[in-house]
């Protein structure tokens, strides 16, 4: 039995007959238990879409998946949303408006059927470093990285051994960033988690992962290390593009069509 | 500033009743401020008053005739407003009347919406067929003209304020199924419904506590705007005699009565007419105000 | 002589417990070049560049000791006036394509209509001036450009048509307020490059609003740090990375780098002083 997550042959796909879209062509993927993977790639690369198959939100994809050994199906149990949560891009959208941060954990505890709430809705502030003041708040109250922490909190609370990473950082300001990123390496070394993680920042994605997977119009590309991708050691012509352009802007004369 | 205004601005509230005082206080510090709205709230505030306190402020019983009185005109002694062609005084008519408008829009308000919001948001979120046939089913409701059919209704079981207020609400019902599915469509696919699916909650669960309370806001506003429509449904039915019964102080039923004698006598069915009036402009005005208010599209309660 | 300057802008927003003073006395210069305006969100960065255009709505309110193009008081024109000046002088380029063009008319149309209220012209010529400014935003295929509507086109290309529409007047200055931050890394370099070509070749000036440091670091020639409402350090853009201010150290150190691992990335701790702090200048 492996732990972590094994993906095999993933194909993932939006609408029926013609207006059928896909978005993940035969992706295989692998996670291991305790290591830290991140997804690169640009937007309709289909990075984020593996995720939401994989945590069951997107339910039209065909392949093998399965989280500690166990192979999911077309439906997830509780015990899964135990063991694998997610953090989404857009702080402002991943909270619901009319909820206080002390409804959202504890619906979340008691939907996880937990005990003792008061205690680990304090603890959960705490470990994310909000502190109690913050129980009471709504979402408007709260700044792009409080909520953001709000999130982590709320994916944390169920105690789960893998967290998917949808861009965590990339609504935020990069003094923010810098504080979401060192929570996360922190809560990664407190509580032995696994992450996945989508980016299209490459060096926010080196900074938190040990290897790398570069997507392309739902295919991927190549699987490095994170020393390689450091010394620009990229064996496929896009990723040595996106390492070009993460470094800035190079004044050329040349000019790509579209 | 008192205690209690620094306890309801306090930044970090210290318990679940204080977060919410406080959003009730920080709402109505934003409705304030719209002096319109505020004006309706209040003639509706006032009318629920001379409605609980209906006995104590008419002058004279509602059903008793004199018909020595007859159509007394405006300002008479003891009868300020005249009184009818039974010789009924008109004050105390409408006093008691407003205790049966309250009653039609009470009901009407209960059970409308609450139909609409089940049907929208279960159509909503579930989606595929279950959408399909709730929708068509609404479409069918949405087709017939409302006052023909809740005439229909009527016919079926019988005049009577009951039944006239189960008609309005039964036409009334497909407007906010609509919204409410048109609002739920656009929530579903919102983080939020996605993050708690990931905390393994059921449909049941994400329609009732997270979709239900996002509908309700565009719902109440709807409902006050459509109040002044309801109130005129009402005594519509009253007028063609389907509503409430003869004797009856029903404003539209009294416009009725009232209608016989119109060019001699105007103000028996002018001044129910009035009364119909401020209520309808006084929901609209108050419908208004919650629109800016609650409307998360437009900017809102931060 | 400087295209465009401005001393002590201030823009204010009456809110129910006072005015919130957004953007707090920002005085700068710009000639013929690329000026860029970094800051976090909420640093006034965006305002800035919607007040010279006097885009700020009430109950929002706009003050400076001196705003003007050329010879210009831009503070002192009426609206008609300013409406001219919009789009003619002064051009804007937004963050999203997606909102800035009309969904329902072809991409065509709404470029010739921007070219339409500069000049007259009949149509034809219209056509060929709208044809040859997508060709020279790098448009491969204009004809069938020319006919799409918005929907039709990737966020990329978007961009690039609302930069045609923003030249096609040939204005004296553009400002683009995050113009690439919607768009994916290899897009963005397309779009800098032509922002960049056109700039250069007409003689332009930019001012490029971004929070994106390193961009700006290697896509502009000087640099405003602003924060909290004022420019707190003013540098050239290639001496960025050996900037004085603390804060703009601070921003600078909390980015993650792929070229230089770190185990912990340092967090900004802001400093209050920094809001008073009178402009260190560099350059």
């Amino acid at each position: 039995m492996t732990q972590g997550i094994v993906i095999e042959g993933l194909n993932v796909w939006f609408g029926e007959h013609a207006d059928r879209v896909q978005a993940v062509r035969d992706v295989s993927l692998q996670v291991a238990a305790g290591t830290s993977v991140g997804l690169v790639g640009e937007s309709g690369s289909g990075k984020s879409t593996i995720l939401r198959a994989l945590t069951g939100l997107v339910s039209s994809w065909s392949g093998h998946m399965e989280v500690d050994g166990e192979t999911l199906g077309k439906r997830r149990s509780l015990a899964f949303y135990n063991k694998v949560q997610m953090v989404f891009q857009d702080p402002y959208a991943s909270l619901h408006p009319r909820h206080s941060v002390d409804q959202v954990l504890s619906e979340t505890l008691a939907l996880h059927k937990l005990r003792d709430v008061d205690r680990r809705i304090v603890s959960l502030l705490d470990d994310v470093g909000l502190g109690r003041q913050f129980r009471f708040r709504y979402p408007h109250q709260l700044s792009g990285g409080q909520r953001q922490r709000v999130a982590i909190a709320r994916a944390l609370a169920a105690e789960p051994s893998i967290l998917l990473l949808d861009e965590p950082t990339s609504a935020l300001d990069v003094s923010v960033q810098a504080e979401i990123l060192n929570l996360l390496s922190d809560l990664r070394e407190q509580r032995q988690l696994t992450y996945l993680m989508v980016s299209h920042n490459l060096a926010v994605v080196a900074h938190l992962c040990e290897s790398i997977a570069v997507m392309q119009n739902g295919q991927l590309v190549e699987t490095l290390s994170v020393a390689d991708l450091r010394a620009m050691k990229a064996n496929e012509p896009y990723t040595q593009q996106l390492l070009k352009s993460s470094m800035g802007y190079v004044r050329s004369d040349e000019v790509a069509d579209g | 500033m008192s205690s209690l205004k620094l306890w309801l601005n306090s930044e970090s509230p210290e318990s679940r009743a204080q977060a919410r005082a406080a959003a009730i206080y920080h709402g109505w510090l934003e409705f304030k401020t719209n002096r319109l709205a505020l004006l309706g709230l209040l003639i509706l505030v006032l009318l629920v008053l001379i409605a609980i306190f209906a006995p104590w402020l008419s002058p004279h019983d509602p059903f008793e005739q004199s018909l020595g009185n007859r159509l007394l005109p405006l300002g008479t002694e003891g009868h300020v407003l005249g009184t009818d062609s039974l010789g009924r005084d008109i004050l105390s008519r409408l006093i008691y009347g407003s205790r049966i408008t309250l009653y039609i829009v009470g009901l009407v308000a209960l059970i409308a919406p609450i139909l609409g919001l089940f049907i929208g948001t279960v159509a909503g979120y579930i989606g595929g067929w279950t959408d399909t046939v709730l929708m068509r089913f609404t479409d069918i409701f949405l087709a017939f003209p409302r006052l023909v059919l809740a005439l229909a209704f009527v016919a079926a079981l019988g005049a009577g304020i009951e039944n006239a207020v189960l008609a309005i609400a039964l036409t009334a019902w497909p407007p906010y199924a609509r919204i409410a599915r048109a609002e739920t469509l656009s929530i579903r696919r919102s983080d939020y419904i996605s993050a708690v699916k990931l905390q393994g909650a059921g449909a049941l669960r994400i329609i009732t506590r997270h979709i239900w309370p996002l509908c309700i806001a565009s719902l109440v506003v709807r409902i006050t705007l459509d109040m002044a429509g309801i109130i005129l449904a009402a005594a519509g039915l009253g007028f063609l005699g389907l509503g409430a019964r003869p004797p009856s102080p029903e404003w539209g039923a009294m416009i009725a009565e009232g209608r016989r004698f119109i060019l001699d006598y105007w103000w028996v069915a002018t001044i129910p007419g009035i009364a119909i009036f401020i209520v309808s402009l006084a929901f609209n005005l108050l419908g208004d105000g919650l629109r800016d208010l609650l409307d998360p599209k437009s900017g809102g309660a931060s | 002589m400087n295209l465009l300057e401005v001393e002590n802008l201030k823009v204010s927003f009456p809110t129910r417990s006072g005015v919130f003073d957004a953007v707090r006395g920002v005085s700068f210069s710009l000639g013929q070049e690329r000026l860029g305006i970094v800051g976090e969100s909420g640093s006034g960065k965006s305002l800035t560049g919607r007040a010279i255009l006097r885009l700020i709505r009430p109950p929002g309110r706009v003050s400076a000791d001196r705003m003007a193009l050329g010879d210009e008081d831009l503070l002192a024109m009426s609206d008609k006036q300013m409406r001219a000046v919009r789009g003619q002088k002064i051009s804007m380029v937004m963050q999203d394509p997606k909102f800035s063009l009309n969904p329902v008319m072809t991409v065509g149309e709404q470029i010739m209509e921007a070219y339409a209220q500069s000049r007259r012209g009949n149509r034809r010529e219209r056509r060929q001036k709208t044809l040859e400014m997508l060709e020279a935003v790098a448009i491969r295929d204009p004809e069938r450009v020319f006919k799409a509507y918005p929907h039709e086109l990737s966020g990329g290309m978007g961009q690039r048509i609302m930069i045609a529409m923003m030249l096609i007047p040939n204005p004296g200055i553009l400002i683009a307020d995050e113009p690439t931050s919607a768009l994916d890394v290899t897009v963005q370099m397309q779009v800098l490059n032509i922002m960049d070509k056109l700039v250069s070749e007409r003689g332009m000036g930019l001012i490029f609003i971004s929070h994106d440091l390193n961009l700006v670091s290697s896509f502009c020639d000087r640099v405003l740090i602003m924060y909290a409402g004022r420019v707190v350090e003013s540098c050239r853009a290639d001496e960025l990375y050996q900037a004085k201010h603390p804060y703009t150290q601070g921003l600078l150190n909390s980015m993650p780098r792929l070229d230089v691992p770190s185990e912990r990335l340092s967090v900004l701790e802001r400093d209050p002083a920094w809001r008073t702090a009178e402009l260190d200048d560099a350059s």
